[in-house]
């Protein structure tokens, strides 16, 4: 196995609940409670859940976008949450971000190709009279055109804004990169050409990913490991294999089986999960599946699970895994 | 689940559909001479890209585009045998959420937030079916009940903020269905929604389906979905149909490339795929589309003729399975 490059441990963040009159803080929302994982240099790491899981908290929490409530965020060794503001400026160009949404993650005034370079400028990487070329070279490994760096954002497709995001990210040369849900927004045969492109661009750079997604099928397309979160924790993690071949957590099962499979002559027996999300400001106690799991018992609703390496780097949390 | 269609009568026949938006930009040809037709009690979806014209096809039939901009500038539509094109506004209005009933993708959106549940579901069947309150109220809770909400009373008279997501689309096929609709469209019901909760929601209409025996036209994206829903498939591709056929066929034998595309493209749960198969360029723009294979572009089987004449959509092979592809006509085999 290589060097670890972004640890987590234990990382929790809440966001306050306020109310009456003078805003006081009256709750937490716990979208992320007490999560542990580590990504290791050149590995696709996917995180799936349901929405309100706690799944995007996790990545702009990593990259210091939000401050954390507690628990360590380490990057090569060093914690993130503990570095001034200079020394994180150095190392953002190191770890990059890529949105859900292509189409309002791009100012509508700003010609696309001004828009990927300007981090490049002023993190002071680069000379005014090179920027244009190294500009056209980013657009090319995306798959856009020189011609597209007059143009502005609203010429673009959805797939095609997709890749300037990518571009954006890719001009700095990270190390890391945070894909919080790149496709969601796409249609299916564009999806296909984003996906490409990212395995192509890993290949090629030997980027780290932290592939943020609701899709199942994607994750298990595009990364090595695969965490499944559920009301702001963790409750699996394996190698994809491991995890897509031999689930163990109840709420993984049947995350898998409630996807719709395109094959109209295949029958399969399907788990579907009762009720809906709790509210994570509330969260049940216990397990916090209890609530939704068909193999819940007293011990759940009473105790925590203890979250568990079940063998061959499988972790899971559950009582009866 | 799907199963072989049976001989049945024609419900729903959409024959040269044509909407049109007129936009500063020049003409969209949203549905473009769209035909096809939805046999009753049977679930028929339609799947497409966005801009495919999908949804303008669904709105048409309920006479809900919006005019100026948009026009309907030619065909028919019938419903059992009478063009809905023709009929008057009042007799449209009788028509919609009585016979023909239609449940959107925002379930936060198509509800009234000032309003109770229990007037919002009370309301098609006092306007409709005449009944009064007290009758309309013992069905509301009835139909709560029905599409699996638990403490139906405490519902009735809940707001929609009170509930989630998957709740209110509930409640929205509670009230599609409270008049007892011959046609129930879904245009795309479970996008917005969790895949745990999409997954009661299917299960909600087929059991539906099963119990009221409505036909449903289901407006969806995703092929998974058509497959475990659909009875008939209808393929649609920049305003116009390209391929249909029943669910097992279109499946087992994709026959035109945006088809097949479509279907390589989407990676699938314990396949491995080392690489996914992707559809090279981009939707055309709908502005002034010529009349060619609107697909052309991005076919990796063009030939002259696709750029310049458009092909018909015909059966090839098996009796209901029609596509429409230069590949599979005689002077696509000539060349």
């Amino acid at each position: 196995m290589t060097e670890a490059l972004v640890e987590v441990q234990n990382l929790k963040k809440y966001f306050p609940i306020t109310g009456g009159v003078f805003s006081r803080t009256v709750g937490n929302v716990k979208a992320v409670d007490g999560v542990s994982f580590t990504i290791h240099k050149g590995e696709s790491f996917g995180l799936v859940g349901e929405s309100g899981c706690g799944k995007s908290t996790i990545g702009r929490t990593l990259l210091r976008l939000n401050d954390k409530t507690d628990g360590k965020v380490l990057f090569k060794g060093q914690d993130i949450h503990q570095l001034s503001k200079s020394q994180l400026r150095s190392i953002r160009p190191k770890m990059q971000i890529v949105f859900q949404d292509p189409f309002s993650s791009l100012n509508p005034r700003i010609k696309i190709g001004e828009a990927i370079g300007e981090a490049l400028l002023s993190h002071g990487l680069i000379d005014r009279k090179d920027l244009k070329d190294r500009v056209m070279e980013t657009l090319k490994i995306c798959g856009l055109a020189p011609y597209h760096y007059n143009r502005y954002p609203h010429e673009f497709s959805g797939g095609q804004r997709q890749r300037i995001g990518i571009a954006r990210a890719l001009i700095l040369e990270p190390e890391f990169i945070v894909a919080d849900e790149p496709v969601s927004a796409l249609d299916v045969s564009i999806q296909a050409q984003i996906i490409n492109l990212l395995t192509d661009l890993q290949a090629e750079k030997q980027l780290t990913y932290l592939f943020i997604s609701h899709d199942l099928s994607v994750v298990e397309h595009l990364c090595d490991r695969v965490g499944v979160m559920y009301l702001g924790s963790m409750v699996e993690m394996a190698r994809k294999e491991e995890l897509f071949g031999n689930p163990l957590h109840p709420y993984t099962k049947a995350l898998m089986s409630a996807i719709p499979i395109p094959d109209p002559t295949l029958k399969r027996e399907r788990i579907v999960l009762q009720g809906d999300l709790p509210s994570p400001a509330n969260p049940p106690s216990g397990c916090k599946f209890h609530t939704r799991c068909p193999l819940a018992t007293d011990l759940c609703k009473e105790k925590e699970p203890e979250y568990r390496d079940a063998g061959n780097q499988h972790f899971v949390a559950c009582h009866y895994a | 689940m799907a199963k072989q269609t049976v001989e049945t009568k024609t419900l729903v026949e959409f024959k040269n559909l044509k909407t049109h938006f007129h936009t500063s930009a020049g003409v969209v040809k949203a549905v473009d001479d769209v035909s096809f037709s939805i046999r009753e009690g049977e679930t028929l979806c339609v799947v497409g890209e966005s801009g495919c014209g999908k949804s303008v096809t669904a709105m048409s039939l309920m006479r809900l585009i919006e005019t100026p901009p948009g026009e309907i500038a030619g065909g028919e539509i019938l419903f059992e045998g009478k063009d809905l094109l023709k009929l008057s506004k009042r007799d449209m209005s009788r028509l919609r959420g009585n016979e023909v009933a239609m449940i959107f993708q925002e379930p936060m959106s198509s509800l009234n937030p000032v309003l109770t549940i229990g007037e919002q579901i009370c309301e098609p069947l006092i306007l409709h079916k005449n009944m009064d309150r007290k009758e309309a109220k013992k069905r509301a809770i009835e139909l709560i009940t029905l599409v699996g909400i638990p403490r139906a009373e405490d519902i009735f008279h809940a707001y929609p903020h009170e509930l989630s997501g998957g709740m209110r689309q509930r409640i929205m096929i509670a009230i599609a269905l409270s008049c007892d609709p011959k046609l129930l469209i879904a245009d795309e019901p479970t996008t917005a929604l969790d895949v745990t909760i999409q997954a009661q929601i299917l299960d909600l209409m087929r059991e539906i389906k099963t119990k009221v025996n409505t036909a449903i036209m289901l407006i969806t994206h995703d092929l998974g979905v058509v497959a475990e829903m659909a009875d008939f498939v209808v393929v649609m591709y920049a305003g116009k149909v390209i391929e249909e056929a029943p669910v097992i066929d279109l499946f087992k034998d994709p026959q035109h490339p945006y088809t097949k595309g479509l279907l390589k493209a989407k990676p699938v749960l314990n396949q491995k795929q080392e690489r996914l198969y992707s559809i090279p360029g981009q939707v055309p723009n709908p502005v002034e589309l010529g009349s060619n294979c609107h697909f052309h572009d991005r076919c990796e089987f063009c030939m002259e003729i696709c750029k310049t004449k458009e092909p018909p959509l015909r059966i090839h092979g098996d009796s209901k399975h029609k596509t429409a592809c230069w590949l599979y006509e005689e002077e696509g085999k000539v060349q």
